[in-house]
């Protein structure tokens, strides 16, 4: 009844669904971890307190940040923290007037809605035909009571953000900072850090980058790492209730010293490597808006041939998910970004082989051919699953949400 | 160098790959990135560890923690995990998936979060529960956020100073930057004053009130009157609860409250220093569409069987944006399956036994401290479950390290002078007698 | 083809007027209902609230998507259409039946500014 990244292939764009290694979850429960109480003095939790030391300065070390707060327990809870560091940053310099915050139009809905529980509102910038932010449509924006910019880096298309260096110098001329949203790291593991892009205030989602279980939507964890500059605007910032996910954490340590400094950068090599792999193998039949060498993921329009004919409509985007689970693989992010009608944002990973990757670039060259053969088989998609489409617009307008309602 | 087991490519598969993009080398994959940018020498990361070394290097930190029994709860109570929750709960259907997006896909993951809101309206006696929330603070936070939302044009939330104090800073955190003023309701006699929370409505301009159902004093609160009072003055009452004890005290629902918010740590998850634990939030219908978070709903496929869906997903970010009622995405939902099974496991009289049980361990441990002519009792007409406070005669840091050194966590020095302490069913009458020596001695 | 009907009033954000005097009717045309699909709620304001022209008074929901009501006209709603609030669908079934707020006008010249049929019609290209 349930798919998971042990079950098969999970090519879910931007959200990063690597292999969970099961060590982890063995040092996770130990006892020894698992039976302190939060509120114990640091003379009781010296083994806990060298995992959150270290943590710190590894992912320090692998972002290029100065230091992390470990509080925050998933990736959108990250972001709100870290635009309270930015707010705080300018706070504390007495500038009350930057409450404005510049999000691009490419951007993951967490960062606006980040943005608008931290109190400020929120600018957004258009992105380029080519899938980049529009440098110049960005320059007007940079008033006085612009907080900051928050990106992903690369983009939400998988695109490096070329335009980096000159965003980064135009943004801190303004008196703004650099928000970095951690969703895409992954291409850049061992390659290149966000620190060193000019990037002032970042989180990760250690349940992406980091190889921890999505656990069918949690928990997660989302470390934020802050410059020099902004050290000291972490400390007044309580946003849970402990010291984060610490479960979450220890499972990150341990992906991390299995990793080491000798295997860090194979991660966002083989990562990049597979994305473009089947982004190649795979664009006779989908159509590429953008030509040239993506990142960790990359997003088609729907596909080339849809088989509309006549009367008859052409298979879409949503078609070709659902018939993806037929042949027992997950589907892609669908209709996300929203800068193309039928995103197919792909993510496989460096985890999966090449070998589980031809079988899933062989099936959807089948999906596109049986589109523009008979549409219709896949408007009826999935055949094979549990269950058949369900009728969410019922489920909507007369909600069951719970046993009770139901009797 | 040995190869990782987690990145399966082989050099083969490297060449093929390259060659079927048309790249000579792994770093032309970069060639986007401007020079500059791309690290250059090593990574200041320790050296790659086997899996053996991983497991040496981790039991070597977990014997520097302190294995002492728990007598302290505080917002995280060491109830008894039954053996089979890790067990499914660690199966990879359910640890390895992603939020739900593909319905067809996860039936398993949708199903149990329908379960859990059942069960969370039924032990909050409220009608509506989301799929969860990061933690009990954030979720009181949530709950300060939407009560706002709710009660329009006013902008104020109060809160009963007897709320635990983590509770308390996280709602502070997210109201400074959310631009909303907080006010307090002080307590007296160890608990939320109806009159002093009389007196702050008055000044209409109260969106929401946030008081404890126990609170951290360990006392068991009265709110009668409360709702009418807040309700009067079109404000919504939120009650921060332990779910656990809602086996047998009075519900939000019963108290007329408008939201119920908490930890679900007391059912039956470990106490892991802090998390990953689940907050819940349960409302009534009239606030549904205010509401944060994933929620799911039942409805049928196109052969009318019962399936269950996301929905109501208009409210959420991925769809409104800055409009949304929260920017919350991820959420616990691995820990609502883990309180989904202690609850089933339960049923409505074990969770009585387990209060029955830590109740009757809090009280006897007591009765025994103040024996001990060590401690005055505070608060000696108001009731308790399995907490309480005591003023210590004498300052109390010697004694503590004394409980310490003999393998207990207990007597936790609060805010107002006192020491607090907690009694689980997992903790034996022989615990609680041989604490209560080291206590006498000292 | 969408339904449009010739009394009424349009603006560029797909709401329509039905003009009584000094009170105005306002809902979603039948081109908006269609590009919108199964409407699953109306989110409305509250009697006794004050709407401007130009700026938000609710929403649309569907499944996967919410879109914002920009009100044609300011005053104040005297009434919402409470019917709507368990059935949705009769946004779909009935655009120009269901209407969503009625408001008493404080500026009824900037009806001015409305589309009648003919410029609607030719906006939405049809």
């Amino acid at each position: 009844m349930n798919f998971g990244v042990d079950t098969g292939f999970y090519p879910l764009g931007s959200c990063t669904m690597k292999y969970n290694p099961k060590i982890n979850e063995e040092m996770a429960a130990l006892q020894g971890f698992a039976g302190l109480h939060p509120l114990m003095h640091a003379g009781l939790t010296k083994g806990a307190n060298v995992v959150y030391q270290e943590m710190n300065k590894a992912l320090a070390a692998i972002t290029g940040m100065y230091t992390f707060t470990l509080d925050p327990c998933a990736g959108a809870h990250g972001e709100l923290t870290g635009l309270m560091i930015m707010r705080t940053y300018h706070i504390k310099r007495g500038d009350l007037k930057r409450t404005k915050v510049i999000v691009p139009d490419s951007a993951h809905g967490t960062n606006p809605a980040s943005a608008a529980v931290c109190g400020l509102e929120v600018v957004e910038v258009k992105s380029l035909e080519n899938g980049r932010i529009d440098v110049e449509a960005l320059k007007p924006l940079l008033t006085d009571e612009v907080a900051g910019i928050m990106m992903t880096n690369p983009n939400t298309l998988g695109l490096f953000e070329t335009e980096i260096k000159t965003i980064a110098k135009l943004v801190h001329d303004a008196g703004g900072l650099l928000y970095y949203d951690g969703a895409n790291m992954n291409p850049l593991m061992g390659v290149v850090r966000p620190g060193d892009m000019g990037f002032d205030i970042m989180h990760l989602n250690l349940h992406k980058t980091f190889s921890t279980p999505h656990g069918g939507g949690g928990p997660g964890s989302g470390p934020v790492g802050v410059a020099k500059h902004l050290e000291d605007c972490i400390p007044d910032l309580r946003v849970s209730g402990f010291h984060g996910n610490f479960g979450v954490i220890l499972r990150a340590y341990a992906y991390i010293l299995a990793l080491g400094k000798q295997h860090l950068r194979k991660v966002g090599q083989y990562s990049v490597l597979s994305a473009n792999y089947i982004k190649e193998c795979l664009k006779d039949k989908y159509k590429l808006p953008i030509e040239g060498v993506c990142k960790h993921e990359f997003v088609f329009d729907g596909l080339i041939n849809d088989g509309a004919h006549d009367d008859v409509h052409g298979a879409t985007t949503l078609d070709v998910a659902k018939r993806l689970l037929d042949y027992g693989f997950h589907a892609p992010t669908i209709y996300f970004p929203l800068l193309f009608h039928q995103a197919l944002m792909i993510e496989p990973t460096e985890t999966e082989s090449k070998e589980t990757i031809d079988a899933f670039i062989e099936v959807m060259r089948k999906i596109a051919d049986e589109a523009a053969a008979d549409p219709q088989l896949l408007h009826d998609a999935p055949h094979c699953t549990p269950i058949s489409r369900p009728d969410e617009t019922t489920a909507a307008r007369n909600p069951i949400l719970k046993y009770q309602d139901t009797i | 160098m040995a190869q990782l087991s987690y990145l399966p490519h082989t050099e083969a598969d490297i060449k093929a790959m390259l060659e079927r993009i048309g790249l000579g080398s792994l770093d032309e994959l970069y060639s986007d990135v401007h020079a500059q940018f791309l690290h250059k020498g090593p990574y200041a990361l320790p050296d790659a560890m086997s899996e053996q070394e991983i497991r040496e290097w981790f039991a070597s930190l977990e014997a520097k923690n302190a294995k002492l029994k728990v007598f302290v709860g505080a917002g995280a109570y060491d109830h008894y995990t039954p053996a089979v929750i890790p067990y499914l709960c660690s199966r990879s259907e359910f640890l390895t998936a992603y939020t739900p997006y593909q319905c067809e896909i996860s039936q398993g993951t949708l199903r149990y979060i329908f379960e859990y809101q059942s069960l969370i309206c039924e032990l909050t006696g409220l009608d509506v529960s989301n799929a969860s929330m990061y933690d009990g603070p954030t979720a009181a936070a949530e709950a300060m956020k939407m009560s706002i939302a709710c009660a329009r044009k006013k902008t104020r939330v109060l809160l009963s100073k007897a709320l635990l104090p983590h509770v308390i800073k996280v709602v502070e955190t997210y109201a400074k930057f959310h631009g909303v003023e907080i006010g307090y309701v002080p307590a007296t006699d160890g608990q939320t004053s109806l009159e002093a929370l009389k007196a702050e409505l008055a000044k209409d301009d109260v969106a929401g009130v946030i008081v404890p159902s126990i609170n951290r004093f360990g006392i068991i609160e009265d709110h009668t009157g409360f709702a009418d009072a807040v309700h009067e003055e079109k404000g919504v009452l939120i009650e921060y609860c332990d779910p656990s004890a809602l086996a047998v005290v009075k519900t939000p629902g019963e108290w007329g409250a408008d939201i119920a918010v908490g930890d679900g740590q007391p059912l039956g998850l470990p106490l892991c220093y802090g998390g990953p634990y689940v907050g819940f939030m349960a409302v009534k219908k009239e606030h549904m569409r205010k509401m944060p978070g994933r929620i799911v709903g039942q409805t049928v496929d196109k052969e009318g069987r019962r399936v269950f869906v996301l929905t109501l997903q208009a409210r959420e970010q991925h769809i409104k944006r800055e409009k949304a009622t929260s920017n919350i995405c991820s959420n616990e939902s691995l820990m609502a399956l883990w309180v989904t099974i202690y609850l089933s496991l339960m049923g409505p009289e074990g969770l009585k036994q387990v209060n029955k049980l830590s109740s009757d361990g809090a009280h006897y441990l007591k009765a025994e401290l103040l024996k001990t002519g060590k401690f005055e009792d505070v608060f000696p007409d108001k009731p308790f479950l399995k907490e309480f406070v005591l003023k210590p005669k004498a300052f109390p840091g010697q004694m503590q390290k004394k409980l310490e050194e003999a393998g207990f966590f207990a007597a936790l020095d609060t805010e107002e002078g006192y020491v607090s302490f907690c009694v689980t069913e997992k903790r034996t009458k022989a615990d609680i007698d041989a604490l209560v020596a080291i206590v006498k001695e000292g | 083809m969408s339904k449009i009907l010739d009394e009424l009033k349009y603006s560029e954000s797909h709401e329509w007027v039905k003009v009584e005097g000094n009170i105005a009717y306002v809902g979603v045309t039948d081109f908006a209902q269609k590009e919108m699909g199964d409407i699953t709620y109306v989110d409305m304001p509250e009697e006794g609230d004050d709407v401007l022209a130009g700026e938000e008074f609710g929403a649309l929901e569907s499944v996967k998507a919410s879109s914002e009501l920009i009100s044609p006209v300011s005053g104040t709603v005297v009434l919402v259409n409470a019917e709507l609030e368990d059935a949705p669908e009769k946004v779909n079934e009935d655009a120009y039946g269901a209407w969503i707020i009625k408001v008493e006008m404080s500026m009824p010249s900037e009806l001015d500014k409305l589309m009648d049929a003919a410029a609607y019609k030719k906006m939405i290209g049809e």
